[in-house]
């Protein structure tokens, strides 16, 4: 059951090969006995079963859809009803959430089986998962490496085949990198596309909420459930969703790649480098125009998303003050020390950290320097990506300068953290979507290749990391541990 | 000796009249128990989002029309970040660069009849805040959300007042023209109509402005008088001491008629503020605008304009009666079913309803008198049954319940006796019993004409019609 | 571009986080360092660039007048740290 795709899990509980309860079980079994990889912080055994136990009476009465019974596991960021929503704080530690975020509600229409709530880096702020409260992730390809963060715990349980799909979030590569990581397929929608209601905010203008899966075909079922307007999302597309899984057999014969000479600079590992030029050679095969572009401010991305991040996430976190929910300090002296303590004791380092550049990012006198700059040189990036699509169908790219690094390589120096991200960032300052695919190994760690769109584009991305996986094997490889 | 200029600006707070919230579903009515109206974007739980309610954008568009301010073809929401207990979310969502209503202007009436025109500087739509309750608890504050979320309009005037009086005014129209415009219910005593005040002085023809403070928690207008008032006279005895003004909140003491700085660090405060991503912008095409400007009512100048020409009534019983919607339908209503004139009505509305209502402290609304009541009692004096003087008394007795003007009339015996033989005989009575008088009055002393006019109309009881004493009284003594 | 302790003060105070006279220390040095990187966007000329709030040129969506939510005071008060009759608790503010 472990490596069955979607379509093939739909397959056998329709035919009743299965059922939605036993499959529950077995991945439940599988999460329960792979607890050293810390990919989930709740696990919903009873809630899952019985939800199983729902589809299969829907199964059996012939009113299912493609998803009915389907084991998923939300990342720990989405609220829902009557279950512990962390968002992988110890502020959030006992936060039982009184609702659904929209993208729960949706998949539980679906018929999806909720077996557990993903590992995070706290607040989705991380690229590693080391920033979670609830100890780090480890990637399950090498369980000394990191699996990329935010998403790391939903990322790590669909490679470790602990569950068939998974939903993320994606500020600034938290769906991509991680996928990237440990050798699965993660989709960043366009901005919009999916409701963020529900899900707790990191930086509003960049958070978008995505499926990973070990396939593009599994993401375009996750992504026809999660996908579409929502009223309780002011910032939500009301535009009409395409059928994913309906155009993944398109040729991709004529399509224009661009290749941005930033994405190939000096921080590449040359490993990386080497399987994304064969990826680049296959869709050339394929009929593919290759083309040499250019994404100039690239580089700018960085700092201007550190600080629009880091300001909407001063003013987001501002809600978590130890009165209506959430960690409360212990006899607090007074009203300064009750916010004060609860808030000091609530965050981690690195969210502590963040809230402090964005405060400052907007306080009097900087405002100008750094909030507004970082919003113009926004601008110039979303028009780079803009005059490309003007001649190219895609951009593509390595997803990470390289592969997972070692758990604590970076953890002493912010910046160098925050570089990883260079490739991912720009997608998110524009709003454009985003697919990593596994394309090849280097140091027996995954490789993710990055392919940019237009705006609400999901179905070609998926279209052409489809095609790719019909032709190629690396999305159906898994780590030999995790494998039977 | 120092002549000094009082300069003040107010920025007065409306909550609207909408159903729901400004970013919610939630309901916005006064007096519920405390937090069940108050759901989960209000309480800004984890992952919640705002929604913006299409009839506080209405609202605050009809706002800028009827102050002929322009309205903001693209507005844009903000975040005032700063931390207090009934502020869920940490920040406030509010406008801050871009606001929905700018340039506005309105007239007021001064005391010396004159007129002078205020400016307002913008309007903004923002959210309120909860309410703390500093006094269920010892050493505790509650805090209720219910308001949390209410959508306030914020209207920010010129520094244009220049005594507490002129500011009152200039409140007072504001409160008239929000409720005209049924934007609001204005009613302070719930909180639905705030003020802050910005008061500063200088000295007579400087140019540049003093330093200000701003006075919070103001609810009243007799507050807002007082305070402003206090702050004046304050600032002027610090100046003259060779003190300098401190720039700072304030909060008004009710109890004590004073105002006090806020112990709360508010100058270490810096709002931060910056564009909500959670909020687009908010587009108002032209032609809603002009939907919106179609569907205005009459506003006071207007409807008091309309009077003048209309009934020809003198310029202030016209803004009297135009002080708001309902005392001016009164009064159109009186008009219409009444024999009696325009100018007549509207003496009897402006003198001895308004005194009963002020003396009650009532609305026209409620009044126990209705427009038809009074538009019956004006016919009988315009028939001759009663006297304007009776008609004050049945006035009166109407006012405490005892029915209409007509059982009144009836049941006191008040009709007015106007059979020429009836009152004869009571001028012959008059006339026997003063021969003093007689004497007097033909001797040439005509003054005493008056004391048998009044000897007569009491021995009626005031029941006689003037008139024909009048010339009864004139025939006989000839 | 250096940051001094006392604006790492002024800045916690405002983010209502404790921070002690070593973690000043750090912190104004992590700041420091991070706000110099940041500066490489000056690199670029933006003016007449207009700024970019948001991903999207779309506009806000209005929603209609109607109360739709029900009291749930019961459900989130469950998650509270500390109310009493209805109402959440804090220390005493002094206005």
């Amino acid at each position: 059951m472990d490596n069955l795709s979607v379509s093939q899990l739909a397959a056998g509980l329709n035919d009743g090969e299965f059922s939605s309860v036993e499959l529950t079980r077995h991945f439940l079994q599988r999460i329960q006995s792979h607890t050293e990889l810390n990919a989930f912080i709740t696990q919903m055994d009873e809630h899952a079963i019985m939800q199983a136990r729902r589809a299969d009476k829907l199964i059996k009465e012939r009113k299912h859809g493609p998803l009915t019974g389907i084991p998923l596991a939300h990342k720990d960021i989405f609220c829902m009803d009557g279950t512990k929503t962390s968002c992988g704080s110890r502020m959030l530690e006992n936060f039982v959430a009184p609702y659904n975020a929209t993208v729960v509600d949706k998949l539980e229409q679906a018929g999806c089986v909720v077996l557990g709530k993903t590992n995070m880096d706290e607040f989705a702020m991380g690229s590693s998962n080391e920033n979670s409260y609830f100890g780090p992730v480890k990637n399950p390809w090498n369980t000394d490496h990191v699996p990329g963060g935010s998403s790391g715990g939903s990322a790590a349980a669909v490679a470790a085949r602990l569950v068939p799909l998974a939903t993320g979030t994606d500020t600034g590569g938290s769906i991509r990198q991680p996928a990237a990581f440990c050798g699965i397929t993660g989709l960043k929608p366009t901005y919009g596309r999916v409701s963020r209601y529900g899900m707790i905010a990191y930086a509003s203008s960049l958070d978008q909420a995505g499926p990973l899966a070990k396939s593009a075909y599994d993401c375009a079922y996750l992504m026809q459930a999660m996908a579409g307007f929502d009223e309780r999302d002011s910032t939500c597309m009301d535009e009409p969703v395409p059928a994913y899984t309906q155009v993944l057999d398109l040729p991709l014969h004529d399509k224009v790649i661009g290749i941005p000479d930033e994405y190939f600079g000096e921080g590449l590992d040359s490993g990386v480098r080497e399987v994304i030029t064969q990826a680049i050679a296959w869709a050339e095969d394929q009929g593919c125009i290759i083309k040499p572009i250019r994404l100039p401010n690239t580089e700018l991305a960085i700092p201007a998303y550190y600080v629009i991040a880091t300001a909407e996430c001063s003013s987001n976190l501002s809600r978590f003050d130890g009165i209506r929910y959430g960690h409360r300090c212990q006899d607090p002296e007074d009203l300064h020390d009750l916010y004060r303590r609860s808030r000091s004791e609530g965050f981690g380092m690195e969210v502590k950290r963040r809230i402090m550049v964005g405060t400052y990012a907007l306080s009097k006198g900087y405002y100008d320097a750094y909030y507004l700059k970082a919003q113009q040189v926004r601008r110039l990036i979303s028009a780079d990506f803009e005059k490309a699509f003007q001649t190219v169908d895609f951009i593509l790219g390595p997803t990470s300068p390289g592969p997972a690094f070692r758990i604590g390589e970076k953890t002493n120096d912010p910046v160098t953290m925050y570089l990883s991200d260079i490739y991912t960032i720009s997608v998110n300052l524009a709003g454009v979507p985003a697919v990593s695919i596994p394309c090849g190994m280097c140091e027996g760690l995954p490789v993710g290749m990055q392919l940019i769109g237009d705006y609400l584009t999901e179905d070609k991305l998926l279209n052409f990391a489809h095609q790719y996986q019909l032709a190629t094997d690396w999305h159906l490889q898994s780590p030999p541990r995790y494998s039977k | 000796m120092t002549r000094w200029e009082a300069v003040i600006g107010l920025e007065i707070h409306v909550q609207l009249a909408t159903q729901s919230k400004i970013f919610s579903a939630a309901s916005t009515a006064f007096g519920a128990e405390p937090n069940t109206q108050a759901c989960a974007v209000d309480l800004g739980l984890p992952g919640v989002l705002p929604v913006l309610n299409h009839e506080a954008v209405r609202m605050a568009v009809m706002f800028g029309l009827a102050t002929d301010a322009a309205i903001a073809q693209r507005s844009i929401f903000a975040r005032k970040n700063y931390f207090y207990p009934d502020l869920p979310k940490g920040y406030q969502i509010s406008q801050y660069e871009l606001p929905i209503v700018e340039g506005g202007q309105l007239e007021i009436a001064l005391q010396d009849k004159g007129h002078k025109v205020i400016g307002i500087t913008r309007a903004h739509l923002e959210e309120d805040a909860g309410k703390s309750l500093h006094e269920e608890f010892d050493d505790l504050t509650g805090v209720d959300l219910n308001r949390a979320g209410t959508p306030l309009i914020e209207i920010v005037s010129e520094p244009d007042m220049r005594s507490a009086k002129e500011a009152i005014a200039y409140m007072k129209k504001i409160h008239s023209i929000v409720r005209y415009l049924g934007i609001s219910d204005g009613n302070m005593q719930e909180g639905s109509f705030r003020c802050d005040a910005n008061v500063s002085v200088r000295q007579a023809g400087q140019e540049t402005l003093g330093t200000r403070t701003e006075t919070k928690n103001l609810n009243s207008f007799r507050f807002v008088e007082r305070a402003i008032d206090f702050e004046i006279d304050r600032q002027i005895a610090v100046l003259e001491d060779g003190g300098e003004i401190v720039q700072e909140t304030r909060l008004y003491d009710a109890s004590k008629g004073i105002t006090r700085p806020m112990r709360s660090k508010e100058h270490a405060n810096d709002y931060r503020y910056f564009p909500d991503p959670d909020l687009l912008p908010v587009v108002i095409e032209p032609e809603m605008i002009e939907a919106i400007r179609q569907q205005l009512p009459e506003l006071p100048s207007e409807k008091a304009s309309r009077f003048c020409k209309q009934y020809g009534l003198d310029t202030h019983d016209a803004e009297n009666l135009s002080i708001s919607r309902e005392v001016g339908e009164y009064f159109e209503r009186t008009v219409q079913d009444t024999d009696a004139e325009a100018k007549q009505v509207a003496n009897w509305i402006v003198g001895e309803l308004t005194g009963a209502l002020n003396q009650d402290n009532i609305d026209i609304t409620e009044s126990p008198v209705s427009s038809s009541m009074l538009a019956c009692l004006l016919d009988r004096i315009e028939d001759g049954t009663i006297s304007g003087k009776i008609a004050k008394d049945v006035f009166r007795l109407m006012w405490m319940g005892e029915g209409d003007a007509d059982q009144i009339i009836e049941s006191q015996g008040l009709t007015q006796i106007t059979d020429g033989s009836e009152i004869e005989k009571l001028v012959d009575q008059v006339l026997q019993d003063n021969p003093a008088q007689v004497e007097q009055f033909r001797s040439g002393k005509d003054k005493v004409f008056g004391f048998f006019v009044g000897q007569v109309m009491k021995l009626s009881k005031g029941k006689a019609n003037p008139k024909q004493v009048n010339s009864l009284l004139r025939q006989k003594l000839q | 571009m250096s940051i001094s302790l006392e604006e790492v003060l002024q800045i916690s105070y405002l983010a209502r986080l404790h921070v002690d006279e070593e973690q000043a220390v750090q912190y104004a040095a992590d700041l420091s360092k991070i706000l110099a990187w940041v500066q490489q966007m000056n690199q670029v000329d933006t003016r007449d660039i207009v700024p970019m709030a948001h991903p999207l040129d779309v506009i806000q969506p209005l929603r209609e007048d109607k109360v739709t939510e029900t009291d749930q005071r019961e459900k989130f008060q469950a998650i509270a740290p500390r109310t009493d009759r209805g109402l959440y608790l804090v220390p005493k503010v002094i206005e």
